[in-house]
């Protein structure tokens, strides 16, 4: 079939502009550069509009399209082809991260204009989303951990693009050492897969697990739980967090494309595309649900204190995977995903807004030094806006209202999840929307800090009113029972994930909570607007408090997380290695040797160049010789 | 001819031996410690004739005769020796050639 066809193009762009880039890149000219570096990601765009089309016009068997390449490998029972599968839930995904990363390469090439290493930056840019293509287009595990390795190399490699900073630099290795911990489960899961299941398709291991395994099964529970591992490294959650507020070291394009389109959301994705085990093994989809719901407060508390605009923002990430953690805990796949492309607009927009916000103030992160931009930067005020509605959740008029309902509501109704659940996220609503009104307020309104001195150009403003769309309209391709019922997204998504099992919950409890939250969130943004733009001395005074200036400062820390790592493992393992200096397994062979060293100065020594004291040592030998042989 | 016993032949040929062996040992002087060994060659081919008497066989015979030609040509090399040593160390002392030692 032809559709199929168009597959391998999709993931070749990235890589073929990828190559172009590495290889040629010094010899273009910027704007030569800019062009090539957008218009691969941009034909991937177009494919993969083309191909949502007709799966919405003329949709092919089973709603999937599979087109195998070529036999990877084919050894000891180990059959793996380089093979791409499209169904519903990567056609979202490659939506998204082709749409988003085309406009966030757009917006690059501006706002890298000045920068050393232009083809540099786009030719990791390039294999970033190619990567991240290779992962969701994957029919086996073994290609989709290829695009998983892919995307935490280059997730290393633009951290720690500005790499003259060392600080950026120890920010990129540590990303990329806290997800490869996560990783090391993942492939342990694999393997325990592939000893299960003898293959790695990903479609045969989900037809056969739940014949292979009963519900509750340990060795599904196993399974589940290495691939939570995995997933819970890459996307940032509890306890291997700590990498992605240090991310924000990278240039604004690069933690957009992170924290919307790509890397972050693979976690998402993979506990998604194996939704099957985890529905068999409760425990450890309860563990992702708990885990989501934990996460999320914990980087709302911090996101509250922070000062560093990019730092909430990184927070908020954090925060809004642990939704979708919370969704998938529950059994709502197709509200997590609902969830994660509301996200990827609006969180791309807020990434990109704030770089243009950074890049007009010559690189001033702190956003109190900010304020009273909204007559100055008006473009980017109102399409931040719009992206910090759908964070907050204003209700009716923004898309995140109706992606973040849909999953508290589940929460609430499941029979997986109930009512502790949606009260840790209802809080984690309250939060948010408290810390992105409290973002917008200081940046945009109080008191006039530091003058913008440029405005930013059309190929900046651009993507962001493009995204501002996206942002405001994408929520109503999926309205609640209450409000209209269309469920274009849902029906689209469940041709691939199964439904929420629904229990017995009441339908009138539906709008109730949604008045609920609906309200919630007004009354936060209403409160960070009396304690941060009507009466400030509040805010002060409450400040001054010690037991605030305390949690103050502990939030501000990510929960010390990373005191706490640093003490229980990095200081002993520098302890012992310290102490080990010498490496002790090393002693068996340089023993050895000194022994030899030891023996061969005593036969030295006989060795004296005397010739009678040899003399003497042969008559000796000679007599002794004789007596053993006359005495045996 | 007086029959000389075997245990005094034999006895003779250690003490000559022996005095060989400790002049070797004790001596300093390499033209001395030549001589030694020259002597517990002679011990050695004295050890040789007696058993030769002994059993009434001409081999010892023979194998003196091959000692005494060879302990000929050792004595014209290790002289020649001994004077390029005494030209290169202006001493005869043996133990100045100790150069070889680890």
């Amino acid at each position: 079939m032809i559709l199929a066809d168009l597959l391998w193009i999709i993931v070749a762009m990235p890589f073929a502009i990828f190559l172009v880039l590495a290889f040629f890149g010094n010899k273009l000219s910027t704007n030569l550069t800019a062009i090539i570096a957008v218009s691969g990601t941009g034909t991937s765009a177009l494919l993969t509009i083309l191909l949502g089309w007709s799966f919405l016009s003329a949709p092919p068997e089973d709603y999937s399209l599979s087109s195998q390449l070529w036999e990877w490998m084919n050894t000891g029972g180990l059959v793996t082809s380089v093979s791409l599968r499209l169904d519903t839930l990567s056609l979202v995904f490659i939506f998204v991260i082709t749409f988003i990363g085309f406009l966030i390469l757009v917006y690059s090439t501006e706002f890298m204009k000045n920068e050393d290493g232009y083809a540099r930056f786009f030719a990791y840019m390039n294999l970033f989303i190619g990567s991240m293509l290779i992962l969701v287009l994957a029919d086996n595990l073994l290609l989709l951990y290829l695009g998983w390795e892919g995307v935490g190399l280059c997730s290393y490699l633009l951290i720690g693009f500005w790499y003259k900073d060392p600080v950026n630099g120890y920010a990129a290795r540590k990303a990329f050492i806290m997800t490869r911990i996560g990783d090391t489960a993942l492939i342990i899961g694999l393997f325990l897969l592939f000893t299960e299941f003898g293959t790695l398709n990903i479609a045969d291991i989900l037809s056969a697990a739940p014949e292979k395994w009963a519900s509750g099964d340990p060795t599904a529970r196993l399974a589940a739980f290495l691939l939570l591992g995995g997933a819970v490294g890459k996307s940032a959650q509890l306890p291997l967090q700590t990498w992605l507020p240090d991310a924000m070291a990278g240039p604004s394009p690069v933690s957009a494309l992170i924290h919307a389109a790509t890397m972050v959301t693979a976690g998402v994705y993979l506990i998604a595309r194996t939704h099957t085990i985890f529905e068999l093994a409760p425990i450890a989809q309860c563990a992702v649900a708990i885990i989501g719901a934990t996460t999320l407060l914990v980087a709302g508390f911090s996101a509250l204190t922070q000062s560093d605009i990019k730092r909430v923002l990184a927070y908020s990430t954090m925060s809004q995977i642990g939704y979708m953690f919370l969704a998938l805990g529950v059994g709502a796949w197709s509200a997590a995903v609902f969830h994660f492309m509301i996200h990827a607009f609006f969180k791309a927009l807020l990434f990109l807004g704030a770089g243009a916000i950074i890049m007009v103030l010559h690189h001033e992160h702190n956003m109190f030094k900010m304020g009273g931009l909204y007559k100055k930067l008006p473009v980017i005020f109102w399409t931040f806006l719009i992206a910090s509605a759908s964070l907050a959740a204003l209700p009716l008029i923004s898309a995140g209202f109706y992606s973040k309902d849909l999953i508290l509501w589940e929460t609430f109704a499941s029979t997986a999840g109930g009512t502790q659940l949606w009260f840790l996220g209802y809080v984690g609503a309250f939060i948010t929307a408290l810390y992105t009104a409290r973002m917008v307020f200081v940046t945009f309104f109080g008191p006039t800090g530091i003058e913008p001195t440029q405005r930013p150009g059309l190929l900046i403003t651009l993507p962001l009113v493009v995204l501002a769309l996206f942002s405001f309209a994408g929520g109503f391709i999926e309205l609640p029972h209450t409000l209209g019922h269309v469920q274009v997204f849902s029906g689209f998504i469940h041709h691939t994930l199964p439904h929420l099992e629904i229990g017995d919950v009441a339908e009138s409890s539906e709008l109730i909570l949604q008045i609920i939250t609906g309200l919630t969130s007004l009354i936060a943004v209403g409160a960070a607007y009396v304690l941060y733009v009507r009466r400030r001395i509040w805010t002060d005074s409450i400040k001054k408090s010690k037991l605030v200036t305390q949690l103050h400062s502990f939030w501000k820390a990510g929960w010390g997380f990373d005191t706490a790592y640093e003490n229980i493992l990095v200081r002993p393992v520098v302890y012992l290695s310290r102490i080990n200096k010498n490496d002790v397994v090393d002693l068996i062979p340089l023993g050895l040797s000194k022994a030899m060293l030891y023996f061969n100065n005593v036969l030295v020594y006989s060795q004296n160049g005397k010739l009678r004291w040899y003399m003497a040592v042969i008559t000796l030998g000679a007599i002794l010789t004789l007596t053993i042989s006359i005495l045996l | 001819m007086v029959d000389v016993p075997l245990t005094h032949g034999i006895a003779l040929a250690v003490v000559l031996f022996l005095v060989g062996l400790v002049g070797l040992l004790t001596r300093k002087n390499i033209l001395f410690m030549l001589m030694s060994v020259e002597i517990m060659l002679n011990a050695a081919g004295l050890t040789f004739i007696i058993g030769s008497t002994r059993w009434g066989q001409a081999d010892g015979q023979v194998m003196f005769i091959f000692i005494l030609s060879m302990a000929a040509a050792e004595v014209a090399v290790g002289l020649a020796l001994i004077l390029q040593f005494y030209k290169k160390f202006n001493t005869l002392d043996v133990d100045a050639a100790s150069k070889l030692k680890g």
